[in-house]
């Protein structure tokens, strides 16, 4: 691919990026690591179930999501046993079986519920919001045949926003990796 | 493939394809009009929801005294119903969570509706603690909320503990369930025929677009969710066992309840999934997902823990003559021979005796007896509870102190009323939302290569 300065690329304001579409997610893994490895870093796939290794290759590794669970479950778990240390301790501490009011064994479920309910709740929102989701209108959804996309089809999108966009190479590009087809997806 | 894997019932019937799949699960829901036999089942659980609005009504006005509860067997049905439908309540985030992280591919076309099973069941085991308190409209006590009187709940009881479990395990089933959900929501986005069914489908979905990236963060989310309810599902049952045994009654103050409560609990849970699945497969033509192979190993999982909730019995007794203590011994001889000797027979028989069956493989593979045997174990598990509940506490120390017990109408009325409020959520769920994983499912087509061929030994009966 010729070296070029950006002002000399032709990437059209109304569009939102090229995208290429498959029938079968082998073909699209493969394709994948070809736009990966070609340069383009402003890639997406997309496919109607999860595909082993489609991430990967589009040169996304790290999630953040186990950091943001372990987070969550210390949180809920000191939370918790914060709750209830105050609350026998500080707030209102009541002898009951001469036992200390610091009675750690008895916290213990309640402090492992807490924990489970901070890591679950940190699973669900830090997937949604690392995923901006929810967010019901996406330009891909105007790309032609993408209501495939949840069902038997697999698509890659490469976008205008990636700094080696050009309408015509990356569309030969795309047609290069054998496609089912090659669509403009407008804005 | 070894000889040994071909006598196996195949996940999924060879042929399915992703298309297919998607049109038949999502067309339940999107295209297939509401016939009269739905219709009329819907109204008959509709009787029973009006007996329980009637009688939750009546207990509000009255008070608990209309149930047959009183001292010394001041528990009751009420909780005799809590912990079986909390039991009930277990199969689905085992199947889901458990199954999910030793990676059993037979899960995928269950994990849907048992969740969902698992949602109702756990709602309506909800109620009874709630109805039984005597006034149900301050249950807010229960909670650590701010408040005028200075008050905290007594944190060390295991009945708060239970609020806390019972809480926790509806909050995290209903996460897991909807996160599974969202994929196939954003199907039926793309395949709805009208503007109304678009929009809808298309807010549960939150826009979801299939991207890799969100792929990739969906499934770490959702493994870890997997992860951590796998032990919520040991720690729910295991406090109501505690609910019991940290109290001194005779039959209740011992330390096997919480392991024998959850092997209970998935006991008859895997019942109530046959119960469901067994007819839902018939009536939606489901049998090539839900194959013979989903309900052979129920039939095995029932087999394990039914025999751990044997095992659970066994040690009962022994620990009763072994303790040396008269009042518990008294306690077992009282259940086999005392004025309750039919529930205690009825549980050898449910859940001892007829789960023996399961060792065949003749009895696991054929549908009918399955359903009938999901069906006594069911009935076997809420008479295990009863046992627990009301002869435990019928008679315990003192002669003087002792009576019995004997459900009205009232405690009848709310059995069949949650029932019924059960089924009806769960004949709404089987309409409104895809029933089996549509994406998980494709997946599975893709890796087994469009499904597994029947086995030889199968073909009289499946082959034309």
């Amino acid at each position: 691919m010729a070296i070029e300065t950006e002002q000399s690329l032709h990437r059209p304001a109304h569009l939102f990026g090229l995208a290429a579409s498959f029938d079968s997610p082998e073909a699209t893994v493969a394709a994948a690591r070809r736009i990966f490895s070609a340069g383009y870093r402003h890639a997406e796939g997309y496919s109607p179930y999860a595909v082993e290794g489609l991430a990967e290759a589009l040169g996304f590794h790290r999630t953040g999501i186990g950091l943001l669970v372990f987070m969550g479950g210390v949180f809920g778990g000191l939370g918790g046993y914060f709750m209830l240390w105050y609350a026998n301790v500080i707030s209102y501490p009541w002898n009951i079986g001469g036992k200390q009011p610091d009675s750690w064994p008895a916290f213990i479920p309640i402090t492992f519920e807490m924990t489970v309910l901070g890591a679950a709740l940190l699973a669900l929102f830090g997937m949604l919001i690392l995923n901006g989701l929810p967010r019901p209108y996406h330009p891909m959804f105007r790309a032609p045949t993408f209501e495939l996309a949840s069902q038997t089809r697999f698509f890659l999108c490469i976008e205008v926003a990636d700094p080696m966009f050009d309408l015509n190479t990356t569309r030969q590009f795309l047609e290069s990796l054998g496609p089912l087809a090659v669509m403009e997806v407008p804005w | 493939m070894t000889p040994l894997r071909e006598t196996r019932p195949p996940v999924i019937r060879k042929g399915t394809t992703a298309q297919g799949v998607t049109e038949q699960i999502s067309d339940i829901v999107l295209r297939r009009p509401v016939g009269l036999p739905y219709l009329f089942a819907v109204a008959m659980v509709l009787i029973l929801v009006m007996a329980l609005s009637y009688t939750v009504m009546y207990l509000i006005w009255k008070g608990v005294g209309i149930w047959g509860v009183n001292i010394p067997v001041a528990w009751g049905f009420a909780i005799v119903n809590f912990v079986w439908w909390i039991g009930i309540g277990h199969a689905g985030t085992f199947i889901s969570a458990m199954l999910l992280l030793m990676r059993q591919d037979w899960r995928t076309s269950i994990n849907r509706f048992a969740e969902a099973m698992t949602l109702f069941a756990v709602a309506c085991a909800g109620m009874f603690p709630l109805l039984h308190l005597g006034r149900p409209w301050v249950f807010y006590w229960l909670f650590p909320y701010p408040n005028v009187m200075k008050l905290w709940p007594q944190f060390r009881s295991p009945l708060v503990w239970d609020v806390f479990a019972v809480g926790t395990y509806f909050t995290v089933s209903l996460i897991f369930w909807y996160v599974g959900t969202i994929p196939d929501w954003a199907t039926l986005r793309d395949r709805a025929d009208n503007s109304v069914k678009w929009f809808v489908c298309g807010m549960l979905s939150l826009g979801w677009r299939g991207a890799a990236r969100h792929w990739k963060r969906y499934q770490t989310a959702y493994l870890l969710l997997g992860g951590l309810a796998a032990p919520l599902v040991i720690s729910v049952h295991s406090v109501v066992g505690m609910d019991f045994a940290a109290a001194l009654v005779p039959g209740w103050h011992t330390t096997i309840f919480p392991p024998y409560f959850v092997a209970g609990a998935i006991f008859s849970g895997f019942a109530m999934v046959l119960t469901l699945a067994i007819p839902l497969r018939a009536i939606y033509g489901l049998d090539n997902l839900v194959t013979i192979r989903h309900i052979d190993n129920c039939g095995k999982l029932m087999l394990i823990t039914g025999s751990i909730v044997a095992y659970g019995y066994c040690s009962e007794l022994f620990m009763g003559w072994y303790g040396g203590s008269p009042f518990d011994w008294y306690m077992d001889w009282n259940r086999m021979s005392g004025p309750y000797l039919w529930s205690w027979w009825t549980i050898v028989f449910c859940n001892v005796l007829t789960p023996q069956m399961l060792w065949f493989r003749q009895v696991r593979q054929h549908v009918p007896t399955m359903f009938l045997i999901s069906i006594v174990v069911q009935i076997g598990m809420w008479t295990e509870r009863f046992v627990i509940v009301v002869t435990s506490l019928h008679r315990d120390f003192m002669p003087s102190a002792w009576g019995l017990y004997e459900p009205t109408i009232f405690d009848w009325s709310t059995l069949l009323g949650t029932m019924g409020f059960f089924l009806l959520c769960f004949f709404l769920f089987v309409r409104l939302v895809p029933m089996i994983s549509m994406s998980e499912v494709r997946e599975l087509v893709h890796t087994t290569g469009g499904g597994e061929h029947e086995p030889v030994d199968f073909s009289p009966k499946y082959g034309d």
